[in-house]
């Protein structure tokens, strides 16, 4: 369903809302899987993002959003110097991640205080995103909600479990999506909330035994 | 929100309402919310659209390859032509305002895109300076806006890779036209026709720019797709009539969208980007960019 919203917005720095805005919400969220600026990226441009990226600050939005900064600051503008003060060392590549790939596609590999996290990201247009790979693992996540991801073994009842502890705290599932590799290999789970999970909310699924790993992602969307 | 302008139209006459209203009452139906609080966000849309007219129009901003810039002030401040002083140019100048701002990575609403944002807030906020027209009235013509360019999105596309500039800003002179129509005092239904005029007169545009960069020729095509949308609603205000229904005209933009050669749909492989000079501009640019980079 269109929202008037979504056609009078998003308010953003210029000058593509799918090569600057949607390419600094990739880096907002992808930011969330270290929890914070990381200390080295390793940005690897698929499509049209490696061949008009320069020309649209697709870099300098990708680099501010690692840093945190949201699509409509003006300090996109000057990201990369930003970067050097922030002690976030970036590298840019250009790659072809596959053929089939969406044209405005950006693999990010990240490492902040020993964690590191590679995720796989599109721009679709008008600003909307998905990140569709993180850590190996397939996903869609949209950054329209506020979500939680989270690597578990394939144990029985465990999505009942996660949703327990959700509805426990008063948030409501928009969405819940279940992958695995292999039967009885490791299960990911994306689930968007309708509201922000609290810290609370995010220690007590990775206290969970058979959750190996649990990231909050934020709604990046308007 | 609504899927038709007809059904838009037909129940704003029949019910002695506006667009805006119809359209406002729809969305905070479909989003749960209240009609002052999408007031509110339009507002702080509105307050974002006067600022990138004013920073375009005192600022002396160019985008990082240089293509593009300093035009809006010679709009202000150059020599006279056969629109000297009147709205019509202020119009123009506004919109190349706001399109220098965001090839210069200013802030501005994407409104529907970022490459068609200079139309509205030139059509709009011009009006409104010219014919003392107060904020009230103005955000209530952006939710006018926000449904047509939401009829669009569903029927047809907003997306230049999708629809060529007919898309973009074709649409964005479509929502300038009808709310801009509404705000001066028209009828829903001349806001309908006002929609249709316009847009008839940018179906079949491509998407052409140079390098595939928000640039050349997007900025004067923010200033001629204002100069359409005013010509659709002086026609509309004047009683004309298109005999084509809006919805169809919507619809066919979409299907010429749909079948047009990729070449013009922002890929930089045809129309002007593909012109010899063109093709040497965009490579000299791209050089400069990364050294201004380095």
């Amino acid at each position: 369903m269109v929202s008037l919203l979504d056609i009078i917005g998003p308010i953003m720095v210029g000058p593509s809302s799918s090569h600057t805005a949607g390419a600094c919400r990739l880096g907002l969220l992808a930011r969330a899987l270290v929890g914070g600026t990381p200390q080295t990226a390793r940005i690897e441009l698929h499509g049209s993002f490696a061949r008009t990226g320069e020309g649209h600050g697709t870099d300098k939005a990708i680099a501010g959003g690692l840093m945190g900064f949201r699509p409509d600051d003006e300090r996109l503008r000057t990201a990369l110097e930003i970067a050097e003060h922030e002690h976030l060392d970036y590298r840019f590549e250009k790659t072809t991640i596959s053929d089939d790939a969406h044209p405005n596609t950006v693999r990010m590999s990240l490492e902040r205080d020993g964690r590191s996290s590679v995720m796989t990201g599109s721009s679709l247009g008008a600003g909307r995103v998905l990140v569709t790979e993180i850590d190996g693992y397939p996903v869609e996540v949209t950054g329209n909600y506020d979500t939680v991801v989270l690597v578990a073994e394939d144990v029985r009842g465990s999505v009942a479990r996660i949703a327990g502890i959700l509805a426990e705290h008063g948030l409501n599932i928009a969405t819940l999506r279940l992958s695995r590799k292999q039967r009885g290999g490791d299960a990911f789970m994306v689930i968007e909330i309708d509201e922000p999970p609290t810290e609370a909310v995010r220690d007590e699924i990775r206290a969970l035994p058979w959750v190996r790993w649990s990231f909050r992602l934020p709604k990046v969307s308007a | 929100m609504y899927r038709s302008l007809a059904e838009a139209i037909a129940d704003a006459e029949r019910e002695g309402r506006t667009l805006s209203q119809v359209a406002l009452a729809r969305e905070a139906a479909d989003q749960g919310r209240t009609v002052e609080d999408i007031r509110s966000a339009l507002g702080r849309a509105l307050v974002v659209m006067r600022g990138a007219v004013k920073d375009g129009l005192t600022g002396d901003l160019y985008s990082a390859s240089g293509l593009v810039g300093g035009d809006a002030a010679k709009l202000r401040t150059g020599p006279a032509g056969p629109l000297a002083g009147t709205l019509f140019r202020d119009i123009l100048a506004r919109a190349l305002a706001v399109q220098e701002v965001n090839a210069a990575m200013g802030v501005i609403v994407a409104a529907p895109t970022a490459g068609g944002a200079g139309v509205l807030p030139a059509v709009l906020t011009g009006l409104a300076a010219a014919r003392g027209i107060g904020d009230d009235r103005v955000i209530d013509a952006l939710a006018t806006a926000g449904l047509i360019g939401a009829v669009i999105a569903d029927r047809a596309s907003l997306s230049g890779a999708e629809g060529g500039c007919q898309a973009e800003t074709g649409s964005a002179a479509a929502m300038a036209a009808g709310a801009a129509t509404e705000m001066l005092g028209g009828t829903p239904a001349q806001a309908g026709h006002a929609i249709a005029l316009t847009m008839q007169g940018t179906l079949g545009l491509v998407c052409d720019p140079l390098g595939g960069l928000v640039e050349l020729p997007c900025v004067f095509r923010n200033a001629t797709g204002a100069a359409i949308a005013l010509a659709g609603i002086e026609m509309a205000l004047a009683g004309i009539t298109f005999a084509i229904p809006v919805d169809e005209v919507i619809d066919v933009m979409g299907e010429i969208g749909r079948t047009m050669d990729v070449r013009y749909r922002e890929t930089a492989g045809g129309g002007l980007a593909a012109t010899p000079t063109g093709r040497r501009l965009a490579r000299e640019r791209l050089v400069q960019i990364k050294r201004s980079d380095g």
